[in-house]
């Protein structure tokens, strides 16, 4: 497990990835929903992979954010998300289909939305 | 760090209430975006559902690209942390809010968290206009619809006229101006509305 505040990760940044620097898939992005799949995590899954893995195991969690909860830059993130993903022990997805980004409709929402804060 | 001026105790908790709520389908992130002490994270802070987190992000700060081990030896490299927060909407909408330095130096980084993003709410301290200039081309240059907001300090200037500092900024005509306390969640809301409502108003070009 990695500390969450004070003091330092118990991984550092650069063995964290066990020195691979580049994700194995591209189609991880910042905002990428990171779920659990379910399946069993082999005993010997490196441990920035199981702190990863266990972080999931309470709720999904974008890339960002599981970087700010294991204090790991969100490069290493991407790596063991990839390396998740092809052991089949996570599940990502788009953090919105490429085409609605600017849907007028969902901009609207968003507007209306906000909106509706300011009567709380 | 650089983060030194924004990092400050919040009492809302960390961690458990992080995760997504199983509502979450449609995410999008605004980036909130000016110099160092603006305000960007005072604003987040201000309405995140979440206790802001941040992200460690590193800076190569050669200007070689570093591609294998050959330009290694040849970079430094620092980092810098990026504060963002959550605000869930009806309709299992999460609008993220990163609040991102603007200045030339953190371009890469810049155009990293840019990516896919609706477009940024400028923050711009009245007390200190000219801090913001290099903000405002950074935004320009990615081609991200934006809005500008002054934080109101106590001891800012009132004397400039909205076209004055309009004029100041180089703003186009259409570009929403608004004025806000980033302390307040209902003033950083309208702030934010500003921006959204350019968007709905302007039909953006196709994201980049």
């Amino acid at each position: 497990m990695t500390g969450r505040r004070g003091g330092r990760p118990l991984v550092p940044a650069y063995l964290s990835t066990g020195g691979v620097a580049r994700p194995s898939r591209t189609h991880l992005e910042r905002l990428s929903v990171l779920t659990c799949s379910g399946g069993r995590a082999p005993t010997d899954l490196p441990a920035a992979q199981a702190a990863l893995l266990e972080e999931l195991g309470h709720g999904s969690l974008t890339v960002v954010e599981a970087a700010a909860l294991l204090r790991l830059p969100v490069s290493a993130v991407l790596v063991l998300a990839a390396d998740l993903l092809d052991r089949d022990l996570v599940l990502a997805r788009a953090p919105i289909p490429p085409a609605r980004r600017f849907d007028p409709d969902l901009l609207k929402r968003v507007a209306d939305g906000l909106r509706d804060l300011k009567h709380r | 760090m650089a983060s030194a001026t924004s990092s400050t105790v919040d009492d809302r908790p960390a961690g458990a209430d992080v995760h997504l709520p199983d509502t979450a389908r449609d995410l999008v992130k605004i980036l909130v975006t000016g110099p160092f002490g603006v305000g960007k994270t005072t604003l987040i802070r201000s309405v995140s559902e979440i206790r802001p987190l941040h992200t460690e992000e590193l800076l190569t700060e050669a200007s070689a690209q570093v591609d294998d081990l050959a330009g290694v030896r040849e970079k430094s490299t620092t980092t810098v942390a990026i504060d963002f927060g959550r605000i869930s909407l009806p309709g299992g909408i999460v609008l993220y809010l990163f609040g991102t330095p603007g200045q030339e130096r953190f371009r890469e980084l810049w155009d990293d968290i840019a990516y896919g993003a609706l477009g940024a709410l400028v923050l711009v301290d009245a007390r200190r206009i000219d801090a913001s200039f290099d903000v405002l081309g950074l935004v320009e240059e990615s081609g991200l619809p934006y809005a500008v907001a002054f934080n109101t300090f106590p001891d800012a200037p009132r004397h400039h006229t909205p076209e004055q500092l309009r004029a100041a900024l180089d703003l186009e005509p259409t570009t929403p101006m608004v004025t806000c306390d980033a302390r307040e969640a209902d003033s950083s809301i309208d702030a934010l509305l500003a921006l959204v409502q350019h968007l709905i108003d302007h039909h953006p070009p196709e994201p980049r």
